[in-house]
Formats: C-alpha cells, structure tokens, sequence
C-alpha cells in the first residue's frame, strides 16, 4: 500500500497497470488498493502540482498566525472548522508554540487577502489576534523543487 | 622555414592503432541533434544525494583543499572496509589494502599495468565494457574474448574459461552484474569458475561497480568465496550506486603487495584521488545507505516498465538482474544493430547504444539505460514501438520463451 502510494504521489497519472508493473504486483489487485484507499480517504484526490510563480496574472499567497481561545468541549476544532470552510482557505493546521492556527490562504490581490483577514477571520468570536505573513516567493512546495535548478545535466550518451 | 610535425608517425603505434569507442562514434552522431530522448546515458539520472554534496561544501568551508596521502583519507578507507564487512564478510586491512582512485576507471587501468606484461593474454567475457580491451592493450597484453550469449544468460561458465586458457594467461576479467547486459552470475556458478582460476592459478579482476543495483537474487562478492580473497582484485566505486559519476572516486581492494604496485603507478601519474570527492564519498558510506536503497528501488521500478514495454513492442529482451540497461534483441526488424540505432535516431529521436559497440556478441542488440524518469522513458518507449511496427518481421523469426514477436496491443505507455 504504502509503495502504490508513494509512486502516486510522485505521478498520480500512472495507471494501475503501469503501477503493477513497477511493483511486480498484478494489475486488478492494484487497482483494488487504489480503490480501496480512494474509499477509506486515504487518497483524497489527484492534484496538478503548479509552480504558479510562472504563470502571469495576480496571485496572492498568505500564511496567517491566528490566535485563538479554545472553546469548553470541542477545543479548536469547532473554529477551525469555521475558517476552512472558506473557499479562499488552502489549508489549516494547529500548531504548538506561540499560536494556534496556522491558515493559508490564496487570493488574486493583497487587497483580496487583507479583506479577508480583517472582514472574515478577524471578526470570528474567538479569534483573539491574527498575524499575516505574505509569501514573496515558493521554492519548494510538496516535496519538490519549484525551480529548474536539478535539470538532467547528463550527456546525451556515454559509456 | 617551417617544419610540418607529421603527429600521426610519432604516437606510440599501440594507441594509435586502437580504434575510438563504438559509443563515441554514436555520441558524436547525437550530439547534432535537437529533441532527442535518450537511453544512452550510463549514468543514474539522480543528481548526487544533496546530503553527500552539501558535507562536500562544508568540507571546503573547513579548507580541506590539499592533498592527500597517495592512499587516499584514512578515514574514507576504514569506512570502505567497514562497508564490505557489512555487505560481503570480506575483511581487508585499510592501511595497505584499499587504494583510492580516480573512479574504477583509474582502478581498472593501475590494476592492468601493475599485472600485465606483454605477451600476457587477459580473459574477457563479450559483450563488455569498452574500457576492458583497450586497456589491456596499453598494458601490451592481449585481450583474449569469452563470447557469452544470450541464451547462456550472458553469463561466463567454467568451460569457456577452461577452453581459454593458454600458458599465457594470467587474468580473468569479470563484472557482474554487467555492463551492458544487466546480466548478473549466481554463487554456484562463480564457484565452479572459481576451481578453474585456482586451478590454473589466475589472478581475477574484479569490477563490482554495480553490486548494489543487484535486483534478483544476491550479489556474490568475489573475494568472499572460498580461497579467492588473495587472488582477486576487486574494484569498485561510488559513481554509479550513489549517483556520483562526476566525483571521480573509485577504489581497489586486494593483496598488499599488489596494491603497494598499484600505488607506485598511481603516486606517478594521478598522485592522489580529489579531497573534495573523498570528503563526499566518506559521507555517502556514512549516511546515504537510505537514499542509495532509494534509487535502487526506482530503477528496479523502471526496469520492469522496460522489460514490459519491450515485450509489448515484439522486441525480445534478456531480462536484467542489475545495472541499469536492457538489452534488447533486435535482430526481428532485420536491421544491424548499428543500422537501428542510427534509423530509431533519425526517425524516432531516440539515443540507444548499437550493442556491437560493447564486441561482436553484442551485435543484434542494443542497449538502451533506464535510468531515466518514467515520464521520459514512456515516451521513448512510445516512439520505439511505433518504430519497431514498421520494421517486425523483416529480420529472422523469433520463437520459443526469449523471442515473443506479438503482441502490438494497447502498450503500457499509451495512456501517459
């Protein structure tokens, strides 16, 4: 299981079949794990990873530092729940240390963002404060290197 | 007045006269061309482990930029010994047992000239290495062929050797898994090759520069077999398991006085291996089993890729059980190996290397390296196909369990 997922994730446009090649396995019965996970939410989705920063027009990425106080019987998650359910919202994730959240968001102007922040997220009963870090620029973003700088190098034969 | 040198008079007739690598003569081919895939690179496509390259820095932060002893850094040799205790159970003593070179290039060269003589003959099983002969030519000696096949698995037996040997030979030459079959030789076989080296007391050279991408069975290290540990010598290196080709640095394990002769050749000419590639393959043995383990899974991965998308494409193909080369039969499209490589280059844009470059047995085949990303190697494999379409049938017929001329279904690579 854990070997289809981690061929998966470095290609999610391999086929089962392509996939029971490389592992030796027979085909229905990757095909099978696939679904399996698929059904158990292991594997969520088949996503495109984009290197944004080369793609003209206006994009804004932030990550947010939010304060919270926790709410009697359900914590944080109640909140959290709150905020993920934006669309502009790419991710949440509780932390330890000095904060609570931690939230991405993605919008098409800083204005868009800061909006967002002072409109929606601020404003939320039990959001104490919030401290929004634009991001300048992604060198690496899941497990992969957004720039061109580990190219084959390679000659085009050798012995 | 001027004076015209006539340079070709006044080389050393021995060099002149060997000819320059069948690979070369193909490189120079690819090289004018644009847009081309290629599955000719001996080299893993993995850029050395960023762990390995970064101690490699902080190396040269601390200034370790002088030379080093003619053995190479202490530190690195006991790490080398460690490492084939761990692996082989071959003990060595790293103060006058290990020499480290400049890749298993350099081994391979200080190994020839510190034991053949002219006059001598060298065992050598076909299809080889291109480096094998030659050197063994610059040494004066006389390369003497062993015709492995595929139907023997490409693999040496102890008849071929036996039938070899003359009064004037002193080695036998042998690299498993091989270059450029991925052929790989199980103990019982090297066992009984073994009797006979003992019994007609040869010295055995042996490069194991591919013993870690050993994907079938288990790599039986030479000197570890019964009696042969002091007449064998073994060469290895870090290029091609860490992905470390361009460092340079391989190494020679075997009898002190040998290596004390191998040294004296090596103190002469290169006087040292680079500090900065020792500093690096120090690291590699240290912390990169992990990474190394790494690699080797993806080309075990893409070998069976490989192997599948050849027999989808009628092509027979010997099945590998190390390096990183298939080796294809291409006898069924009735053109020469060279002819295919050189048409499959011009029509489909893709490099394999004409199997006749590596000796006579090789021809019929090409190899073709799939250490290159899945995603490169589908659309190699894809234009291959549509190549080898157009020409199936025109050669001899292929039977039995090696050759499968059909099926040319939906191919594995058609969906990417």
């Amino acid at each position: 299981m854990k070997e289809i997922l981690e061929i998966l994730q470095a290609d999610g446009r391999l086929t089962p079949r392509q996939i029971a090649t490389m592992l030796n396995r027979d085909e229905a019965e990757v095909a099978a794990t696939i679904k399996d996970m698929e059904e158990k939410k292991i594997i969520l989705g088949y996503f495109t990873l984009i290197n944004w920063d080369k793609v003209k027009g206006e994009r804004v990425s932030a990550i947010i530092e939010v304060k919270l106080s926790p709410q009697r019987e359900v914590g944080f998650d109640a909140i959290a729940e709150r905020i993920y359910r934006f669309p502009e919202v790419g991710s949440v994730r509780l932390m330890s240390g000095s904060y609570d959240l931690s939230v991405m968001i993605n919008g098409r102007t800083l204005q868009e963002v800061a909006y967002f922040v002072s409109n929606k997220l601020a404003t939320i009963e039990n959001v104490i404060s919030t401290c929004t870090h634009f991001v300048l620029k992604t060198y690496k973003y899941h497990g992969t290197i957004l720039d061109d700088a580990e190219e084959d190098r390679r000659l085009v034969v050798t012995p | 007045m001027t004076v015209t040198t006539d340079w070709r008079r006044k080389l050393n007739p021995v060099v002149r006269d060997i000819p320059p690598s069948g690979i070369r003569r193909f490189f120079d081919l690819v090289s004018e061309m644009k847009g081309v895939i290629s599955l000719g690179v001996g080299e893993p496509d993995f850029v050395t482990p960023w762990h390995i390259r970064e101690s490699c820095v902080y190396s040269l932060e601390k200034g370790y930029t002088h030379y080093t002893s003619n053995h190479g850094l202490l530190e690195l040799r006991e790490e080398i010994v460690r490492d084939m205790e761990g692996n082989y159970k071959v003990s060595y003593n790293p103060l006058n047992e290990i020499l480290i070179t400049v890749g298993v290039s350099e081994a391979l060269d200080l190994a020839m000239r510190a034991l053949l003589c002219p006059g001598d003959e060298i065992l050598i099983p076909e299809p080889s290495y291109v480096s094998y002969a030659p050197c063994a030519t610059l040494s004066g000696a006389r390369p003497v062929y062993l015709k492995t096949s595929v139907e023997n698995g490409f693999q040496v037996t102890p008849e071929m050797v036996e039938k070899a040997i003359t009064p004037a030979t002193k080695v036998l030459l042998l690299c498993y898994p091989n270059n450029p079959t991925g052929a790989t030789i199980g103990r019982g076989q090297l066992l009984e090759i073994m009797e006979v080296v003992k019994q007609h007391d040869l010295i055995v050279i042996s490069d194991e520069i591919y013993d870690k991408l050993t994907y079938t069975g288990k790599h039986t290290c030479i000197p570890s077999l019964p009696g042969m540990r002091e007449r064998t010598i073994l060469l290895n290196g870090f290029s091609k398991s860490y992905a470390m080709t361009g460092w340079r640095v391989g190494y020679a394990a075997g009898n002190p006085d040998f290596i004390e002769a191998m040294k004296k050749i090596h103190q002469y000419t290169a006087l040292c291996a680079p500090i900065t590639g020792q500093s690096a393959a120090l690291e590699a043995l240290k912390n990169g089993r992990s990474q190394m383990n790494n690699m080797v899974e993806h080309y075990n991965r893409r070998r069976r890729l490989a192997l599948q998308a050849f027999e989808e494409m009628g092509l027979p193909c010997f099945e590998p059980g190390g390096a990183f080369y298939a080796f294809p039969d291409i006898t069924g499209t009735g053109l020469t190996s060279e002819e295919f490589a050189g048409e499959l280059l011009k029509e489909a844009k893709v490099a394999v290397v004409p199997g006749n470059a590596f000796g006579e047995q090789g021809e019929g085949f090409v190899r073709c390296a799939y250490a290159t990303s899945v995603e490169e190697l589908s659309e190699a494999f894809q234009r291959m196909r549509r190549f080898v379409r157009r020409r199936l049938g025109r050669g001899k017929v292929l039977t039995g369990s090696f050759g499968k001329p059909e099926p040319l279904k939906e191919g594995i690579f058609q969906t990417l």
